[in-house]
């Protein structure tokens, strides 16, 4: 199944892309996403993922279609 | 309860002026307590010159309207308003207003407190500054 990807700040700078489409197995996780995108690395503990526009922790199922996106800690306000 | 994120610059105090009881009508609450957050021109012991927000478009709005109903419920809060800059923005303008009304001011104090500190944490945002060294993101949020 495919996942829609987004990343944002120096998330983005690092990975080099804003938005991406990935395939994974029909039982994966948001950390099965991280890995497909990164060739398998480990999810640092600062990084923050949300699916479908909620916050997500990184062994929260996907599903075909969702939107899943990595990023660092927030610095708003 | 209204939540808006704004591209230009914006009057907080202005905006106030022309709603002063947040929708609620006179006599109806006895607390208004307001928040402006403002851009820096130093940060880390560098000076600033300029500063662009990134946000993520749906999922920001979607938490912030999250924490302000959160926030309401949990204070018993009448109303409350937050407006957010996004995109480029320079020292000295307003980035943030977080407007709260109440019964009383221990809920006022309290709840608009608590927004701040949930956007603060929760609220996809991220700064990129420009110093004379050149471009940099922001890692961490200052003590409040």
């Amino acid at each position: 199944m495919q996942v829609t990807v987004k990343t944002f700040a120096h998330l983005r700078d690092r990975l080099g892309f804003a938005e991406s489409a990935a395939e994974v197995p029909e039982d994966a996780c948001v950390l099965d996403v991280w890995q497909s995108i990164t060739d398998g690395s480990e999810m640092p503990r600062s990084v923050l993922a949300a699916v479908n526009l909620d916050y997500a922790a990184a062994d929260t199922r996907v599903h075909d279609g969702d939107e899943v996106a990595f990023f660092p800690p927030v610095t708003g306000g | 309860m209204s939540v808006e994120l704004r591209t230009g610059v914006f009057e907080p105090w202005r905006e106030l002026a022309d709603a002063p009881d947040g929708g609620l009508g006179a006599g109806a609450y006895g607390a208004t307590c307001a928040f402006v957050g403002t851009m820096r021109d130093f940060n880390e012991g560098d000076a600033v010159s300029r500063m662009v927000l990134e946000h993520y478009p749906g999922m920001t709005e979607r938490q912030l309207e999250a924490i302000v109903e959160e926030e309401r419920a949990a204070h018993g809060l009448l109303a409350a308003r937050v407006i957010h800059r996004v995109g480029p923005i320079e020292p000295g303008e307003p980035i943030v207003l977080v407007a709260v009304w109440a019964a009383h001011r221990r809920e006022a104090f309290a709840g608009g407190r608590a927004i701040m500190e949930a956007l603060k944490s929760r609220a996809p945002f991220w700064k990129h500054e420009q110093t004379s060294a050149g471009g940099r993101w922001v890692e961490h949020n200052t003590k409040g």
